[in-house]
């Protein structure tokens, strides 16, 4: 018998497991699937539970629910990868052997990265929306806020869902302008980079919402500390920033386990070719979604794309043959805008989110750098089609190569 | 995309100024690149600029914070080296892509 290992049961995890356990003989591999937490979260949610939009019922589930039968699921931590001799050990003593790993262990936030973050006012006028625990203070503290300076801050690229910082400006923005007090509430948003918009064309097509929203930015700003006394961010060149409720994205980091095991980069995500999506250093070990040090968006959608790649690679590794399959880095996501509207981005490594229209059987097309209604319900939509066709590992309607159809080339 | 003359070469940039072909690159353009900035290179510039092109061609996500464990220079001394936005002015000299987001 011959063993598949997947490192994670999150989003890129559970579809691996599923489109494995329909393509490989059961008498011939044995699947297994290993990950500490049960019970699954649709991350895109928690953008929505600070303004009340969904609550906590809304994102989650039951791991079980969406591992295929057949498939040996074990809920523990990960002590590390002996790759050299292709086993698991696992917290407790237990010890897997492989004859391929998949690595899916993710990225999460460490808010102790950051001095000051993660004291006295933490979750009371300080929190994280990337968590269900800091999306539901929030919630609760917004219900109650009077206003006054809102900051939105990024404490450090790359993280999780690069659009959500600027989605939750956005539905800020709606939320406290229905609440009858957004003449009270300053919202600025924070950013390490040289701008909210970084892509040139992007940039020209979607900066004057900010604008047209009141919006404050404050670009090359990199977060050393935070003064929990003056409640202000403090920059590196001794900039302040004051607030008086601060939403942040901590510092993104990989499972310590990638560290443990020596596979890693200094923010433990695991070196990967960005094409074939093998570990860089051992041809038996694939990884797939956040847990990748890919130069693309670590987000659902490219998890998505890449289990396609992966899945292909993989198949090409076990019948020996080259690896042939090849990811493009194509990610696309909706970027919600406020007041029933959104934008959408469609791109890869190589191609910037281009403007024009993106061709969907059946309920398209949805526009490109554009801000529109059928984008937003296209995210609405997207909660169904997450838990019912995306995580089985089912076909969607969507390429996992990018097409330039339906995309403008446009200079300005 | 266009070209520009800079240390009696031609280089192709951007619409933003950050060069598109990094063989184009050498320390001359460099020392060019980094006085329209406003910035004098020493060889603890260098050392950063290096680093900075090596990372690059292996393909690996560039932070503020990287550079800062290279142990050539800590993130405080990387402001002082490179003003204003040590990531973005550093990328810029060292003839790689500016720093970007996913829009």
């Amino acid at each position: 018998m011959k063993k598949i290992v997947i490192l994670g049961g999150g989003t890129a995890g559970t579809m691996m497991a599923n489109k494995l356990r329909n393509a490989l003989e059961r008498d011939e591999w044995d699947i297994t699937i290993v990950d500490q937490f049960r019970t699954h979260y649709y991350q895109p949610g928690f953008l929505f539970i600070p303004f009340g939009i969904y609550h906590e019922r809304d994102v989650k589930k039951p791991k079980s629910s969406f591992f295929p039968v057949g498939v040996n699921v074990l809920y523990t931590g990960i002590d590390k990868v002996d790759a050299d001799n292709k086993k698991v050990l696992l917290e407790g003593g237990k010890v897997l052997f492989y004859d391929f790993l998949i690595i899916a262990t993710g990225t999460k936030t460490c808010p102790e990265e950051t001095p000051g973050l993660k004291e006295q006012l933490w979750y009371k006028d300080i929190f994280d929306f990337y968590t269900i625990e800091g999306a539901l203070a929030l919630q609760k503290h917004f219900k109650s806020w009077q206003g006054g300076k809102l900051v939105m801050a990024i404490t450090e690229i790359p993280y999780k869902c690069p659009v959500a910082p600027l989605e939750f400006v956005f539905l800020a923005e709606e939320f406290f302008t229905k609440k009858g007090i957004r003449d009270k509430v300053d919202i600025t948003i924070v950013t390490p980079m040289a701008g909210v918009f970084t892509k040139p064309i992007a940039t020209k097509m979607l900066s004057e919402l900010l604008v047209e929203k009141n919006i404050n930015v404050v670009a090359d700003f990199y977060i050393e500390r935070i003064d929990n006394e003056k409640k202000a961010l403090v920059s590196y060149d001794e900039r302040e920033v004051p607030f008086d409720t601060l939403t942040i994205v901590p510092v993104n980091m990989g499972d310590k386990m990638v560290e443990r095991s020596g596979l890693g980069d200094d923010l433990n995500f695991v070196f990967t070719n960005k094409h074939t999506l093998q570990q860089r250093d051992h041809e038996e070990i694939f990884v797939i979604g956040d847990a990748a040090n890919l130069p693309t968006s670590k987000a659902g959608s490219v998890a998505h794309f890449a289990s396609e790649i992966l899945f292909d690679n993989l198949m090409n590794a076990i019948e020996g043959r080259p690896l042939t399959a090849h990811f493009d880095g194509h990610a696309n996501c909706y970027i919600e805008t406020g007041y029933g509207k959104g934008a959408l981005i469609d791109f890869n490594y190589d191609t910037e989110p281009l403007p024009g229209t993106f061709p969907l059987p059946g309920i398209g097309p949805f526009g490109l750098l554009k801000n529109t209604k059928i984008n937003h319900y296209g995210k609405i939509m997207f909660r169904w089609i997450y838990w019912h066709l995306l995580l089985k590992g089912k076909e969607l309607p969507v390429e996992a190569e990018m097409t330039m159809a339906g995309k403008k080339r446009v200079t300005f | 995309m266009g070209q520009k003359v800079i240390a009696n070469k031609t280089i192709d940039v951007n619409d933003e100024g950050y060069m598109t072909d990094p063989s184009q690159w050498d320390k001359d353009v460099a020392s060019a690149l980094a006085e329209e900035i406003g910035i004098e290179l020493s060889d603890k510039h260098f050392e950063v600029l290096d680093y900075l092109r090596e990372k690059f061609k292996e393909g690996e996500v560039l932070t503020i914070r990287k550079v800062g464990k290279s142990g050539i220079v800590d993130i405080k001394g990387l402001y002082q080296l490179f003003p204003g936005g040590p990531l973005k002015y550093s990328s810029k000299i060292a003839g790689i892509p500016k720093p970007a987001s996913c829009v």
